[in-house]
């Protein structure tokens, strides 16, 4: 038999596998959250920093790559990694059902619920990123003006809403949910842990999250605040004023 | 002391159970929970009805046979093994549950005794060393640091009772084959066999339909003996290393004091 089968097809491997494309989505997490607070350098005049950092997105190596190619390869590794997380996740869920008579015991002893809830926080956190590339990326979600390269002027738009502000916010707070028993169990799970380390993982984990949650809340709370103000270049200026989107 | 017992009859493998109500009084605050079980068993003999079967050896909280979920939790309130639960840790006139361990891999034999053998077939998988007996070998000859003979002898407590597979909401026996991977692969007397160990312990625990862990925690919590959750992340370790091939990191050696 192949042995990458037969690491698939044990429980400890495919958790294994979980956890490592688990690690995979965190790391691009705090990537995807330090390239927000770009934003927070504010409108700038005739090009927002966020804009800037945008298209050196699609820049990076040059010319040893084509244009958005690395941007390209990371979005192929995240949706191969969303793909086998939640294939594993399913198929594991499914065999820990089966291990156990239904409704017993009644009484569950002092697991955390974030971890009783790890199935229904990831899912919605799936439906989340759904939603958030059809707004942001192929900017389908025309409720507020969108504009393709136009990233400040776009994310102005849609948290002057309090609507979009709180669906953010919301899904942070998943994340966050999510993310704290992840973090840990993703250590636990690779091994990574030892007696001696395991009251700073735990707490490094927690402080992980909040780290991930409040930087990416800062956007759309500053925004909504009027903190960051309306976007100062020109399109944007003449597009606000003609309400074309 | 007076009870209100709600036990689980079921006269065979494969029979549909039912919870059947008995009335127990004159109970010893002092008197275990397997006594009291004792003492219904004598009336119903005297009534010439059927005993409540269930398991119990030594007595003394070392063998592991007890396999009672209590109030819908593995072997008690107490943290400690059915035996060594007393009636006076429960309210007089109270009425308490009794059910068996439950998973798919255990099945009731009859009323609250349950085949545990998967986890004898988990054992004979892997948890065993190949060294030699006979005579005691000189210590001098093979030191162990006293950090992994600690580790190692807290793993090796398991009593092997089943209470982490019972109280685990997958139904998972990963802190019973953790802590046997853990206790062996720390010592020299486990080192030949060590490469192996843990891949041939989980796949049997996999064939046997255990569930898989997801660092729930629960197990740990109703341990009678309290083993740790870092077994887990021990067997997770040496199972990864086992199948990328790499040799395992042997546990730090004696210094010189």
């Amino acid at each position: 038999m192949i042995p990458v089968a037969d690491f698939w097809n044990s429980t400890v491997g495919k958790k294994t596998v979980v956890a490592v494309t688990g690690t995979i989505l965190v790391g691009y997490l705090i990537l995807h959250m330090v390239g927000n607070l770009n934003s927070l350098f504010g409108p700038g005049g005739a090009e927002p920093r966020v804009d800037w950092y945008s298209g050196w997105l699609r820049e990076i190596a040059e010319p040893l790559f084509p244009y958005a190619g690395v941007l390209w390869l990371a979005r192929v590794i995240l949706l191969g990694s969303i793909v086998i997380h939640i294939t594993g996740v399913l198929q594991l869920n499914s065999r820990n059902r089966a291990a156990r008579p239904s409704r017993y015991p009644a009484r569950r002893i002092g697991r955390s619920w974030e971890s009783g809830t790890m199935l229904v926080s990831g899912l919605l956190v799936l439906a989340f990123i759904i939603f958030h590339i059809l707004q942001f990326t192929t900017l389908s979600i025309t409720v507020t003006p969108l504009e393709h390269g136009a990233v400040y002027f776009n994310l102005y738009n849609a948290f002057q809403e309090w609507y979009f502000v709180v669906i953010y916010l919301a899904a942070l707070v998943l994340v966050g949910i999510h993310l704290r028993h992840g973090i840990w169990s993703l250590v636990q799970t690779l091994g990574l842990d030892s007696p001696a380390r395991n009251r700073g993982i735990r707490y490094g984990a927690t402080a992980l999250t909040l780290v991930i949650v409040i930087g990416f809340a800062l956007v759309p709370v500053l925004f909504w605040t009027g903190v960051l103000g309306a976007p100062e270049t020109e399109a944007a200026i003449a597009s606000l004023a003609g309400g074309t989107a | 002391m007076k009870f209100k017992l709600e036990i689980w009859r079921q006269f065979e493998t494969g029979e549909e159970g039912h919870f059947e109500t008995f009335e127990v009084d004159g109970i010893d605050p002092e008197a275990s929970f397997l006594e009291m079980l004792d003492q219904l068993n004598e009336r119903l003999t005297g009534e010439k009805r059927r005993t409540v079967a269930f398991d119990s050896d030594c007595r003394e909280g070392i063998c592991g046979s007890c396999s009672l979920v209590i109030d819908d939790t593995p072997h008690g309130p107490r943290q400690v093994t059915s035996c060594q639960t007393y009636m006076r840790d429960f309210e007089d006139g109270s009425t308490i549950r009794v059910e068996p361990f439950r998973s798919t891999s255990f099945p009731v034999i009859r009323d609250l005794v349950t085949d545990r053998g998967a986890l004898d077939r988990v054992i004979q998988a892997g948890g065993y060393t190949g060294a030699t007996t006979g005579p005691q070998p000189e210590p001098n000859s093979m030191p162990v640091a006293p950090e992994v003979q600690e580790r190692a002898m807290d793993a090796a407590i398991c009593i092997g009772c089943g209470a982490c597979v019972a109280a685990c909401p997958n139904g998972s026996a990963m802190l019973f084959t953790g802590a046997k991977v853990t206790h062996l692969n720390l010592l020299p007397q486990g080192q030949p066999e060590r490469a192996n160990r843990a891949i041939a312990m989980v796949d049997q625990m996999d064939q046997e339909g255990f569930g898989g862990c997801t660092n729930f925690g629960e197990c740990s919590r109703v341990c009678p003996q309290e083993i740790s959750l870092d077994v887990i992340g021990m067997l997770n370790r040496e199972y990864r290393r086992g199948r990328l091939g790499k040799r395992p990191k042997d546990p730090p050696a004696m210094r010189a004091q």
